[in-house]
């Protein structure tokens, strides 16, 4: 008898419990990210120089006209890990140099001279223009967001210091969009500074042209509604637009968005490399501890009676 | 376990100090020669893990705060800086953000470990509710941590909690300015939430040392729920026994730790934290951090006015009054047996719960539309009905399993499983084989 009322009292629970298992799937209207295999993924991932030297070309002649990088200064460029970090100094350089330093990293110095950055008050109290030096922060396209607006339609290119981490799943999001620009379905009309992107956030029913809607505005049967959304920035990069100095490198859509991606994950997480490194000693080290700890408690408890 | 020392002063010095502040003879007796129950298991571990959790937290934070700038225009940048320039800082600021994670996820066993084997029940109501003081003060501090890095997540997280007091009738609006300090969530938010995220770690090991005092009286319970009756048979010193088993859990847990920090170290984290806080554009959707997610489905599941009550100040006295029961749970579970390990039916509703926490935490990432809006309100009534319904209830309905007679004989004699003790048809008494 108690056994029954128990059994009932149990199968009470399994009958709360059931609807709350059946988790309901919601579409996506966004298109699955292309998946790339890159450097910097798994436990000993680490970027691929020469694709960061590659990947800041991509940025410097192409990106760079509307998005800044605000939070990487030159002197990164020449850090560990960063594309242009030396560890001895090239020829030529006196030895008295330390090329490991970004400050001194002659191809720092270089590149940051090629900027013009603000400075001042002087002691006369002026504003001057200067050469930019490896210290200072690379400068951005718009001295202000209400003037990047002005010059892109009212839409304002964020910044990219940060973006793979800031969108999910960043490093194919970037790649995909980068390639993924294509002409709208039929069904849809873009308006004019707007442009299509299957991998783009959006609603593309709200651009159904008026002749695939019935009359309450819902989408007519067996019109379909196309993936991702639409954005302010026109398909940037082409096949062959930027000429890279190593010739075996393709020059496509492709190559040139995944070198850009691995620099923008780089200019995001800068440390990755230390830090993976230093992971895997920590973790070597506490599994050593562990098993040092697991062996201890047997051979202690073993003289117990339990 | 209250119980006479056995401190012996080594040397001249310690004898001096003993006379004075016998500080070395109340560490000895409470983490050397305290009598612990023989059959603790690895769920027993979290208690230990929890303390280095805090430590951990407070270290790596108090070094955060000497690089850290709580200003809404240097906030994002400053925390930037530390990630970029600061010697370790990325380091640093990954193990706190990771932290909050590891010490939520310890938390929350350790509390549903003390559900299971009856932790909070007589004579130990106020190391329990102690406990549940130490979650609230936790649940504070993490979420004014997760402002301070100025993203959106952390603006919007903190406009949509700090509004939810404008629910409180008549005062709700002051309040809620009164904790902005201003019409907004700015600068003077930000502000304060750095100066009570400092503070509040130092209240919380406050209370942990209540906590661990108020353990200390009545003694660990232990997986059979029964008290110890010999401390020769049921108990061993704290150290070296558990310094060695807590001690390997805790380098367990930090591997895990270690394989996010290191790893995965946004993996807890929403990307929408990468972009610094805009008052004029909104996330597409808000949700606080994994460990609230819980309770933030248990705020939106309330979406109907009851009588005078709005739907907004429903789920808000809802969501409160879900950590609120939690403070009189010792006075809802009727039963006379402790450990659910004895308690055949208790156990069923127990997992279902364990699975309706979950099952809240899936729904409050979800958006708040369609089938999600009844399957929360499903998974709150259960999660309040197994405190106030269930748990009252069964003390009276259930036939437990009988329990042994002492710890020692339940390490030695095992007890055989519930199903023999039913085919009796009657309570057996302890088999004895």
């Amino acid at each position: 008898m108690k056994k029954v009322k128990n059994l009932a009292l149990g199968l009470m629970a399994v009958l709360v419990a059931a609807p709350l298992t059946s988790a309901i799937a919601a579409g996506g209207k966004t298109k699955e990210l292309k998946k790339v295999d890159w450097h910097f993924e798994g436990v000993f991932g680490r970027y691929d120089k020469d694709a960061l030297q590659r990947g800041f070309q991509v940025y410097r002649q192409v990106c760079s006209g509307c998005h800044g990088v605000s939070l990487v200064s030159f002197r990164n460029l020449g850090q560990k890990g960063g594309p242009y970090y030396l560890e001895a100094c090239p020829e030529g350089v006196p030895e008295t140099v330390n090329c490991s330093n970004p400050n001194d990293n002659p191809i720092v110095k270089a590149l940051a001279a090629e900027y013009i950055v603000m400075d001042g008050p002087d002691e006369y109290g002026e504003m001057f223009e200067r050469a930019a030096l490896p210290s200072d922060h690379i400068p951005g396209p718009y001295p202000n967001d209400q003037i990047a607006r002005l010059a892109n339609g009212g839409a304002l290119p964020p910044d990219q210091s940060l973006i793979v981490k800031a969108r999910p799943n960043g490093a194919n999001y970037i790649y995909s969009l980068l390639t993924g620009y294509e002409e709208p379905s039929e069904y849809v009309e873009i308006a004019p500074g707007q442009y299509y992107n299957p991998y783009m956030a959006g609603d593309m029913s709200q651009n159904i042209k008026p002749e695939y809607l019935d009359e309450e505005g819902h989408v007519k049967e067996g019109v379909k509604v196309p993936y991702g959304g639409v954005l302010a920035m026109a398909q940037p990069l082409y096949d062959g637009m930027i000429e890279y100095e190593d010739e075996t490198t393709p020059e496509t859509i492709e190559q040139y968005s995944k070198d850009v991606v691995e620099f923008l994950m780089w200019a995001a997480e800068p440390k990755l490399e230390e830090r993976k490194k230093l992971g895997f000693i920590t973790i070597t080290y506490l599994l050593i501890l562990s098993g040092i700890l697991y062996w201890s408690y047997r051979e202690i408890w073993s003289k117990l009676e339990h | 376990m209250a119980h006479e020392s056995t401190y012996q002063p080594g040397t001249d010095v310690e004898k001096w100090l003993d006379k004075r502040l016998p500080i070395v003879r109340l560490a000895y007796d409470s983490f050397v020669d305290f009598p612990t129950p023989k059959n603790l298991n690895y769920w027993y571990t979290f208690g230990g893990i929890l303390a280095i959790c805090l430590v951990v937290q407070i270290v790596t934070g108090i070094v955060l705060a000497m690089h850290y700038t709580a200003h809404v225009d240097y906030a994002f940048e400053s925390v930037e800086k530390i990630m970029r320039d600061v010697n370790y800082g990325w380091l640093m600021r990954y193990v706190h953000s990771n932290g909050a994670s590891m010490f939520f996820i310890a938390v929350y066993l350790h509390m549903f470990r003390g559900l299971y084997y009856g932790s909070y029940k007589e004579p130990r109501e106020v190391l329990w509710i102690l406990g549940v003081v130490i979650f609230l003060l936790m649940m504070a501090t993490a979420f004014m941590g997760y402002v301070l890095p100025w993203g959106q997540m952390s603006f919007w997280g903190a406009t949509v909690i700090t509004n939810l007091f404008s629910a409180i009738p008549l005062f709700g609006s002051d309040i809620t300015t009164w904790l902005w300090g201003g019409f907004a969530v700015d600068n003077p938010t930000l502000n304060r939430f750095f100066s009570l995220h400092y503070l509040m770690p130092f209240a919380i090991a406050g209370v942990v040392v209540l906590h661990v005092w108020a353990l200390h009286v009545p003694g660990n319970n232990n997986p059979t729920g029964v008290e110890v009756k010999d401390v020769k048979k049921d108990t061993v010193p704290f150290h070296p026994y558990y310094t060695v088993k807590d001690g390997f859990a805790i380098a367990v847990f930090l591997v895990l730790f270690a394989a996010f920090v290191f790893f995965q170290p946004n993996a807890l984290g929403h990307p929408d934290n990468y972009i610094k806080a805009n008052p004029l554009s909104t996330p597409a959707h808000i949700v606080p951090e994994w460990y609230f997610l819980p309770f933030y489905a248990i705020l939106r599941a309330i979406t109907f006015d009851i009588g005078p009550i709005s739907s907004k100040l429903g789920g808000v006295i809802a969501m409160f009054g879900s950590i609120a029961v939690l403070f009189v749970l010792p006075w809802l579970d009727t039963s006379k047996v402790r450990s659910m390990r004895y308690r055949p039916v208790a156990k069923l509703w127990f997992a279902l719960f364990v699975v309706t926490c979950l099952a809240l935490g899936y729904l409050g990432q979800a958006p708040a539309e369609g089938i999600y809006v009844p399957l929360s309100q499903l998974a709150t009534a259960y999660y309040f009905a197994f405190f106030l319904v269930v748990l009252p209830l069964l003390g009276a309905m259930e036939t437990p399993d009988s329990t042994p007679k002492s710890i020692g004989e339940s390490i030695l004699k095992p007890i055989k499983s519930a199903a023999s003790a039913d085919n009796t048809g009657s309570p057996a008494p302890a088999p004895a084989e």
